[in-house]
């Protein structure tokens, strides 16, 4: 048998297509040693590839899957995997859509914090996966001339990134994959959102302080400082621009000063 | 400068605070670590020759159909959502839409 071309999109072509559905029929071409089509050969090869993905889903979530429980998410993932196949063959790439899939859930309508932690989960993963990068040294501001440091900017650091979140993304983040032994009372009501970032070989998640959400995601907007910090300060009234900044130069947020 | 914009001397300010405030953290990030290969954590690896070669559950049955009459068990359940509602068991059945 000739070895296949492998196909731009994974999982396209007719041996593609019936990996994801159980009900279609054995790929032409596919036989046992006695020259006979080999379905039941082919039921183990698909339940393989959904099984494999639907563990990566599991080591990549594992707050999600603290949450619901292991049944519970392996038949979530199931779910998840043949509707929303690999669409390329590195499998650290792969759950991008899995928050928005556990938003659009019905059955977990009642959970609408689950889709944000998964956004956590994601988010460490590819700042796990990022490009190493020097974070900038905080140093660099004070060679600015003081007049000008409101205009200055900031460019990103390939592995950082924020949630932004009405839910306590943090707290269930800890309880459910950081620090499961940890008396954490969970506040529904608290709405978090979270830095992360990955100074050196380890990912770091920071709790943002009221504002910083604002004055973050401007910054990484490309907002000059003193921009960033005026919207927080009008959005969030105990905002502290030294405190968020202190945050984001002490966890590496930052790749480099920008100056005018 | 934006007429949005903080003033200089307290942009100024908030600055000189913050990095005063670093110069005794920062010396923390340049310990010394190393890359080593071959430990990858879990998934993040591409091979699933081990765990994930199970050939448990070849069934054609598919167990998707009726799993979403499970209800998720973990921690999730122990907590009070806003308004009415409560990560019951029960709460999650009527949420469950009619097939």
């Amino acid at each position: 048998m000739n070895v296949p071309e492998f196909p731009t999109r994974v999982g396209s072509g007719e041996f593609g297509q019936a990996i994801w559905d159980p009900e279609a029929e054995t790929p032409s071409g596919l036989t046992g040693p006695d020259g006979l089509t080999a379905p039941k050969r082919f039921s183990v090869y698909r339940n393989n590839v959904i099984v494999s993905l639907s563990e990566a889903l599991e080591q990549t979530f594992p707050a999600i899957r603290n949450l619901l429980g292991e049944d519970y998410f392996k038949a979530l993932a199931r779910a998840f995997v043949v509707r929303h196949p690999p669409t390329s063959p590195v499998l650290l790439w792969y759950g991008a859509e899995f928050a928005g899939f556990i938003e659009a859930f019905p059955p977990l309508e009642a959970y609408p914090y689950l889709a944000d932690v998964a956004r956590v989960e994601w988010a460490w993963l590819q700042s796990y996966h990022a490009a190493d990068a020097a974070p900038m040294d905080p140093a660099a501001l004070g060679s600015v001339d003081p007049e000008a440091l409101g205009t200055v900017r900031f460019e990103k650091h390939p592995a950082t990134d924020m949630v932004v979140s009405r839910w306590p993304v943090w707290d269930l983040m800890r309880v459910n994959r950081f620090e499961p032994d940890a008396e954490i009372d969970v506040d529904l009501e608290a709405s978090q959102s979270v830095l992360i970032t990955r100074p050196d070989y380890d990912v770091n998640l920071l709790l943002l302080r009221p504002g910083g959400d604002v004055f973050l995601n401007a910054l990484l907007s490309g907002a000059m400082l003193g921009e960033a910090a005026a919207s927080a300060q009008a959005q969030v009234e105990e905002f502290s621009l030294s405190d968020c900044l202190s945050d984001c130069l002490s966890n590496g947020a930052f790749k480099d000063l920008v100056t005018a | 400068m934006k007429h949005k914009a903080m003033s200089a001397a307290i942009v100024a300010g908030a600055v000189a605070t913050a990095v005063a405030g670093l110069s005794a953290t920062v010396p923390a990030h340049a310990q010394a670590k190393e890359k080593c290969y071959g430990i990858s954590l879990k998934g993040q690896n591409d091979c699933k020759a081990g765990a994930g070669t199970t050939c448990a559950g070849t069934s054609t049955v598919d167990y998707q159909g009726n799993a979403w009459t499970l209800v998720p068990k973990g921690t999730c359940v122990s907590m009070e959502l806003p308004g009415d509602r409560k990560g019951s068991l029960t709460e999650l059945d009527r949420d469950l839409p009619e097939a």
